[in-house]
């Protein structure tokens, strides 16, 4: 698993490549949270056009960072999801406080819409 | 239901051999020329039920989870197999959102995921003794010589 990172103002945008299950979910989190320990950042995107598989796992990371970048009043979204995780994030609930976009440069004009 | 074809995999409780299980069983798979979308949720659910072995059925490295695979007409049934500690209440497990490791991150979505991406999921444990995951999944897309519909 592969994480690129980086910075638009204030948003950190990161991008996930390869799979997201439990081997992989703790040094997933580790990077974020080291990333997230700038306190400059308030609003995140998860851009998930290069994650080829998802389990339960992937889950938790996501809503473990949602809670960061809520405590900030700022926004945590994912973009670009294919079908597969489509049916997981579905199921997981994330959908419910997660924002979804098609692109991340749609996430960022929906971002900066709600600012 | 005539078995067509059978395999057998044992590997350590490690991490690392969680993408090696789906990968395998989803390949073994293949042969039943399933969709993208079914082999899609044969490797969830088989990373679900491994995972589940390995974090919460050893909780250690040096123990070995066992998946079987069987290939009949139109189906694949596939078993994930500890003789780890097992599951006091495995309704209870089984429940949405139930984890013993939240501490870990996890969101206690494992058992929902194989129910949702599978056709049948039977838990079978006993404290002390391990844990049998039976999932059975029918490939839709296989035109099927036989027994499929």
């Amino acid at each position: 698993m592969r994480l690129n990172s980086r910075r638009d103002k204030d948003v950190l945008i990161v991008e996930l490549c390869g799979e997201l299950d439990h081997h992989h979910a703790d040094e997933a989190r580790e990077r974020l949270d080291e990333m997230l320990e700038d306190t400059s950042i308030k609003h995140m995107i998860f851009d998930l056009s290069k994650l080829q598989f998802m389990d339960s796992s992937g889950i938790g990371v996501f809503l473990g960072r949602y809670k960061t970048i809520a405590r900030r009043s700022g926004q945590a979204c994912l973009a670009a999801i294919n079908p597969q995780l489509d049916r997981i994030l579905n199921i997981s609930g994330l959908y419910k406080i997660l924002k979804v976009y098609d692109s991340v440069g749609q996430a960022i004009k929906g971002i900066r819409e709600v600012q | 239901m005539e078995l067509r074809n059978e395999m057998r995999l044992e590997f350590l409780s490690k991490s690392q051999n969680e993408s090696f299980a789906r990968a395998a069983v989803a390949a073994f798979a293949a042969q039943l020329d399933p969709t993208l979308e079914e082999i899609a949720d044969i490797k969830t659910a088989v990373s679900e039920a491994v995972t589940n072995a390995i974090i919460h059925g050893y909780e250690s490295p040096d123990k070995y989870v066992q998946v079987i695979t069987k290939i009949y007409d139109g189906t694949v049934v596939i078993e994930v197999i500890d003789h780890g500690k097992g599951i006091e209440d495995v309704e209870l497990a089984r429940q949405p959102l139930y984890t013993t490791k939240p501490e870990l991150e996890r969101s206690g979505m494992g058992f929902t995921v194989m129910e949702t991406f599978m056709d049948e999921v039977e838990v079978t444990s006993a404290p002390g003794q391990g844990t049998r995951v039976r999932m059975v999944k029918h490939i839709r897309s296989n035109s099927g010589e036989t027994g499929n519909g």
